[in-house]
């Protein structure tokens, strides 16, 4: 691990999230809390030295990988792209703007440091598998990382992605699920219950970690025992509160799927996220 | 004609024989590589071919990722299959992000015979034509598809191959050229324009000689680019002969005939003739059968072709 200390990864934790807030309540549409429940994951493997990447070099064959395969949590990607250094974090406030590359789900031809064009879900994994076994192929130790929401499991590429990636062996790919317990209508638990996700995951092959996807120890060390695992490919379901940490704000609508923060509630939520303790 | 090997099995070998020139070929596959002919490359390079399984929406991704890290990716699958069962992956995973991805459908049209209608791909060209940044190419026979495969390898964008189950005439007797977007002249003539393509171009050649022998002179157009369409050669054909058939093995809708159609109006509209399959699936049965039953066959060529005299 990098000589980044967990208080350091909360600071760009906390930018990360104010960059989702501001950026979305300023389009005025796009998914706030669908990216607030995935900054820990996508904060420990950019800044906490879980991914070698040159943001200079976006397209350096022997780079780590990561694809946001729940698109709509595009706002928390480029949030995290301008931090590594991809590009300037002025762009932020354009996103959904006409002539914006910050496009409402990313699109890996207008904007370095995107891997895949996403939006329609389920995608994803195949094609973290067709970069893995490229790797495996050209005997680059890359790794591939792979960011699906809870609710994206619902499509069966998914599945037919987790038995072929089991196939390859493919132990340079690392599924992670945030597991943040909404999909657009409501909870996973009614629309389609798939927990625990863990005995899935084994059964396909992979080796599945559970944790607690906003404790960024718990992250870190999850993404290490990922990295030591040989002969398979790796899953982390990590459980997490959408909308995290603004949870009691948006208390009336806990899901608050798909609807920016109005300009008052993201004043109030900014001014919480500089209260806490880092 | 001479009769030659199916436009599946020349892409099979025309494949491999890429392969080993080309080491950065990819191929992935959903289990139906003995159809496809994608063996002829599996067993030459079974480190750069990936079975899948039964799963063309991830062998579709999986085809794209390898693009995204500098393959060059091939892929094949019965046309219906790859086309409608994968039609968002290759939309958001291939289309949209423009990557070197070649796809191969194979047993397209009717003439696949007795498995019938839920393996026949009826609507593939159309729906592959709908995916912008991709080229859409229908090789008539085996030399043609020969020359198809390694044209479209120049690319670095998206295609789609068409290929047949059966055995076909040859067209190209002597030697071929295929140049995307280019459309073949194989006849000329002055009342009528046959404009073909895949199995249908050998129909349009019989029809051509059925009508010489009626005194009418057609021309015929191998289209074997549906897209990008060969807009010149048409505005030629629609002005030096006045009238247009348009013959392919596929739905009316959205297939070769539409895409002359709407470079015949904006040229030079003249009245057209559309030979195809009309808004319906086929059945069970023999190849020849079936393409007589549906009207897809020289003499129905003949047919639309003196309806416009």
């Amino acid at each position: 691990m990098a000589d980044i200390s967990i208080a350091d990864l909360k600071t760009k934790a906390k930018i990360i999230r104010k960059e989702i807030i501001t950026s979305t309540t300023a389009a005025g549409s796009g998914h706030p809390t669908s990216s607030l429940s995935a900054v820990e994951i996508a904060t420990a493997l950019f800044f906490g030295g879980m991914m070698r990447y040159d943001a200079k070099k976006p397209d350096w064959p022997d780079r780590d990988r990561f694809i946001l395969s729940k698109g709509h949590a595009a706002p928390l990607l480029y949030a995290v792209l301008a931090e590594a250094g991809y590009f300037s974090a002025d762009q932020l406030p354009t996103l959904r703007k006409l002539g914006s590359p910050l496009e409402g789900h990313p699109n890996m031809r207008r904007l370095p440091g995107v891997e895949a064009s996403t939006g329609s879900l389920g995608q994803g994994l195949s094609i973290g598998i067709g970069h893995a076994l490229a790797a495996k192929m050209d005997k680059k130790d890359y790794r591939v990382y792979v960011l699906l929401g809870d609710g994206e499991t619902d499509e069966g590429q998914v599945w037919e992605a987790a038995m072929s990636a089991k196939k390859y062996q493919l132990d340079n790919l690392v599924a992670i699920v945030d597991q943040n317990g909404y999909q657009q209508t409501g909870p996973t638990a009614e629309v389609l219950d798939l927990r625990p996700q863990g005995p899935r995951w084994e059964a396909f092959g992979w080796f599945a970690q559970e944790i607690n996807g906003h404790d960024l120890e718990a992250v870190l060390n999850a993404f290490e025992k990922a990295a030591q695992t040989k002969g398979r490919p790796s899953v982390i379901l990590a459980n997490t509160v959408k909308g995290y940490p603004l949870q009691d704000l948006l208390k009336a609508d806990p899901n608050h799927h798909g609807k920016p923060l109005k300009a008052d509630e993201a004043e109030k939520a900014l001014a919480l996220l500089d209260q806490m303790v880092t | 004609m001479a009769t030659g090997k199916s436009t599946r099995e020349a892409f099979g070998l025309a494949l491999a024989e890429l392969g080993a020139e080309l080491n950065d070929i990819v191929v992935v596959d959903g289990d139906v590589h003995n159809s496809t002919r994608t063996e002829h490359f599996a067993k030459r390079f079974p480190d750069r071919f990936f079975n899948v399984g039964i799963a063309e929406s991830n062998m579709v991704g999986v085809a794209a990722g390898l693009a995204s890290s500098g393959k060059r990716a091939w892929l094949a699958s019965f046309a219906c299959f790859v086309m409608c069962n994968a039609y968002d992956q290759l939309r958001m995973s291939v289309a949209f992000p423009c990557l070197d991805v070649k796809v191969v459908g194979t047993h397209a049209g009717i003439s696949i015979g007795e498995d019938g209608p839920s393996q026949m791909g009826i609507e593939d060209v159309s729906l592959a034509c709908s995916l912008p940044n991709f080229t859409v190419v229908v090789p008539a026979d085996e030399p043609s598809m020969t020359c198809a495969v390694r044209a479209i390898a120049k690319l670095k964008t998206p295609a789609y191959l068409r290929a047949g189950r059966p055995n076909v005439p040859i067209v190209y007797e002597n030697g071929c050229d295929i140049q995307i977007g280019k459309a073949n002249q194989l006849r000329d003539g002055k009342d009528v324009t046959i404009i073909a393509n895949g199995l249908m171009v050998s129909a349009a050649l019989a029809a051509a000689d059925q009508l010489a022998s009626e005194g009418i002179q057609a021309r015929v157009l191998d289209m074997h680019t549906v897209k990008p369409i060969d807009e010149a050669a048409i505005a030629s054909a629609a002005a030096d002969t006045g009238k247009i058939v348009v013959a392919e093995e596929h739905l009316l809708h959205g297939g070769l005939g539409s895409a002359v159609a709407m470079a015949v109006v904006k040229q030079k509209p003249v009245p057209m003739r559309f030979v195809g399959l009309n808004d319906c699936f086929a059945e069970s049965g023999p190849p020849e059968g079936l393409l007589q039953k549906y009207g897809l066959t020289a003499a129905d060529i003949v047919r639309a072709a003196k309806e416009l005299i």
